[in-house]
């Protein structure tokens, strides 16, 4: 992989941030529709650059682990949309059954091995999987998304004690949005970096722009990097920002007007389409294609979904044993 | 047929799942290196044989050792990791709860973590309540975990290396002060199927359920009752989940009683499920009301008069059994 993204792969991830962004707008529709899909939505809108960024650093087979804002980084990790929205409306033809919903979602067919909605799970979950890969004396990498609220749990630290101390191939990833429920960074963490901590546990810890896929990549590359070559763990803080509440039913109102005035002018997808447009890197009938190529495939996805049956009552007491 | 310990025996299943599978591998606080130099010590001597790359001291981290059971196992390795002491479980419950009990269920069906747990338990080494607290009920309700907890150097062993090899996360309880307990263990791959009980000892006039340690004290109660011509039927559960309710139904729709004894705590512990499935199942069949020998329900007491006043002994078993025979 080139170490900048190259015009073909800016155009490559912006339209993947577009598809994730029609997938949660159309989400946050169905929200609405009373009764069209069940429980809390927690989505990452803003955030897109982040999921994007890291993973299209990756190799298809190094595994992720996601937690409770996992869309884009399951969508970015090539989830089918279809199967992933069934799993969301709670269809028996979603990726886990239904059995995970929006939460928990695990598509191990594209290396999303596990997400954890206990904020701070994932970080001991993907030592684990990062382990099996050194054991197994794999190319691959394991990735971990966690958020700034999620930094102030033991489990991160103990995870990345552990990552450091056997040296293991683990890049993880602070997606800092600046809210962990509704208490702000500044309310909630001791240091003004999380990225800061690297050195604590003898890691590197790079902060990076969230809202910037085009740094955001670069900069997972070389991280990614890092953690292939054997040389342990890596810690990239991403700072971006959580543009609706912690979850839907969530309506901001400890939230700064002007605060999210700021962050919506940065928003990471119109940024990088001015920016493609600036550059001549791309048209504006190449970017109306981009928009009807992934609404169709939103809508596809929620039709799949709305014909999809529920699973049985009974089918409850499935899948607790192998 | 070998006299082992215990805690050899344990060794010994652990010895054969590496030599088996190099997917078995082990990790914990002092499973290599311990501070404890003992041929009855369950993971002596396997640092020097399979080396560090498969037996891996950890870092005082009971989150991260049973996270790295739970994300090794879904990448398809067979995690062994040691938790010290089962109060200690409690820094690793959200692993082992919300994780390795949940996310198979989570994921359809799509994922499998076949990982096991070891833990020492037990009451009687002088520690106090934050080393000797018997918590199986409560890993016993959480659905996802299979739950062992062995009483003899065999059922140590057979049952260990079938928690090893099933595809479900499994813990296995073991009593420690049974490591250095004698008896006789089969060679070779032997295992013990999850889910069956054991008749310990034969009997027709009452069912006394126990397991682990406390079969010990079980046996001891229903040789005082045989001098008095009372016949015992001891079950050893060995399994608690999944439990072999039919092992249990056959024997109460027997002997017609039931006494349930074990050394954790009384209100909600297992005993009561026990009580509980028999009450449902086979009421029509009790003679007598069902009894509980259990600890009180306090911390587990150091001062050693007070320790030994905790723990259940085999007279207030016998006294059980007596005070519904007529």
């Amino acid at each position: 992989m080139e170490p900048q993204a190259n015009s073909v792969r800016l155009k490559t991830m912006y339209e993947k941030m577009v598809l994730i962004r029609k997938f949660e707008e159309r989400i946050i529709e169905l929200v609405q529709e009373q009764g069209r899909i069940p429980g809390m939505q927690i989505l990452a809108n803003g955030q897109e650059a982040v999921a994007v960024g890291i993973i299209e650093a990756l190799k298809a087979e190094d595994v992720i682990v996601s937690n409770h804002r996992s869309h884009g980084h399951l969508l970015a990790k090539g989830a089918d949309p279809k199967h992933l929205m069934a799993e969301i409306m709670g269809k028996a033809t979603g990726v886990n059954k239904g059995k995970s919903g929006t939460l928990h979602l695990a598509v191990p067919e594209v290396n999303a091995l596990m997400t954890s909605t206990v904020v701070g799970a994932g970080p001991p979950l993907a030592a684990g999987a990062a382990f099996a890969q050194q054991y197994r004396n794999e190319p691959n990498i394991t990735v971990v998304f966690f958020g700034d609220g999620a930094a102030a749990e033991g489990s991160v630290h103990e995870a990345m004690n552990l990552a450091a101390l056997w040296k293991l191939p683990l890049l993880f990833v602070c997606e800092n949005n600046c809210w962990a429920g509704a208490q702000s960074y500044a309310q909630h963490c001791s240091v003004g970096e999380i990225a800061q901590r690297g050195i604590a546990y003898g890691m590197p810890g790079e902060f990076v722009d969230g809202n910037d896929v085009k740094k955001v990549y670069a900069l997972a590359l070389s991280m990614a990097e890092y953690c292939r070559e054997g040389k342990g763990p890596a810690l990239i803080e991403a700072k971006t920002y959580r543009m609706r509440g912690h979850g839907e039913n969530d309506h901001q109102h400890y939230v700064d007007k002007a605060e999210l005035e700021y962050w919506a002018k940065k928003c990471p997808i119109r940024s990088l389409k001015e920016k493609m447009l600036k550059d001549g890197i791309v048209t504006e009938n190449e970017l109306q294609a981009i928009e009807t190529k992934t609404l169709a495939i939103v809508a596809e996805a929620v039709a799949f979904g709305d014909a999809s049956p529920f699973p049985l009552a009974k089918e409850a007491l499935n899948d607790v044993w192998a | 047929m070998a006299q082992l310990s215990f805690g050899q025996a344990v060794n010994n299943a652990l010895d054969l799942a590496m030599n088996m599978d190099e997917s078995v591998f082990l990790a914990g606080e002092g499973v290599g290196i311990s501070i404890h130099y003992d041929p009855n010590m369950p993971s002596h001597g396997l640092l020097g044989k399979y080396g560090p790359k498969r037996v891996k001291d950890t870092p005082v981290s009971e989150a991260a050792i049973a996270g790295l059971a739970v994300g090794a196992s879904c990448m398809g390795l067979r995690p062994v990791v040691e938790i010290m002491f089962l109060p200690f479980i409690t820094l690793a419950t959200d692993m082992l709860v919300n994780h390795a009990g949940k996310l198979q269920y989570l994921s359809g069906g799509k994922s499998t973590f076949p990982l096991t747990v070891r833990v020492k338990a037990g009451v009687n080494f002088a520690a106090g309540c934050q080393h000797s607290h018997n918590l199986e009920a409560w890993l016993a309700h959480s659905p996802g975990l299979k739950v062992v907890f062995p009483s003899t150097p065999e059922d140590a062993k057979g049952l260990l290396l079938s928690a090893i090899f099933d595809p479900n996360p499994v813990i296995v309880i073991e009593e420690m002060g049974l490591y250095w307990g004698k008896g006789e263990v089969p060679e070779g791959d032997y295992r013990v199927p999850l889910g069956k009980a054991r008749i310990a000892l034969p009997g027709k006039d009452c069912t006394l359920v126990s397991y682990g340690g406390a079969t010990h004290t079980a046996i001891e109660a229903a040789k005082i009752l045989s001098k008095e011509n009372i016949s015992i039927e001891i079950i050893d559960l060995r399994t608690l989940v999944p439990l072999d309710r039919d092992c249990l139904l056959n024997s109460v729709k027997k002997t017609g009683r039931l006494v349930v004894l074990h050394d954790a705590t009384k209100f909600g512990g297992f005993g009561a499920e026990i009580a509980a499935i028999v009450a449902e199942d086979a009421f029509e069949f009790l003679k007598a009301p069902i009894k509980r020998v259990a600890a009180p329900d306090i911390p587990v007491p150091f001062s050693p008069t007070q320790e030994k006043f905790y723990k259940p002994n085999a007279d207030m078993v016998v006294d059980a059994v007596k005070s519904i025979l007529n």
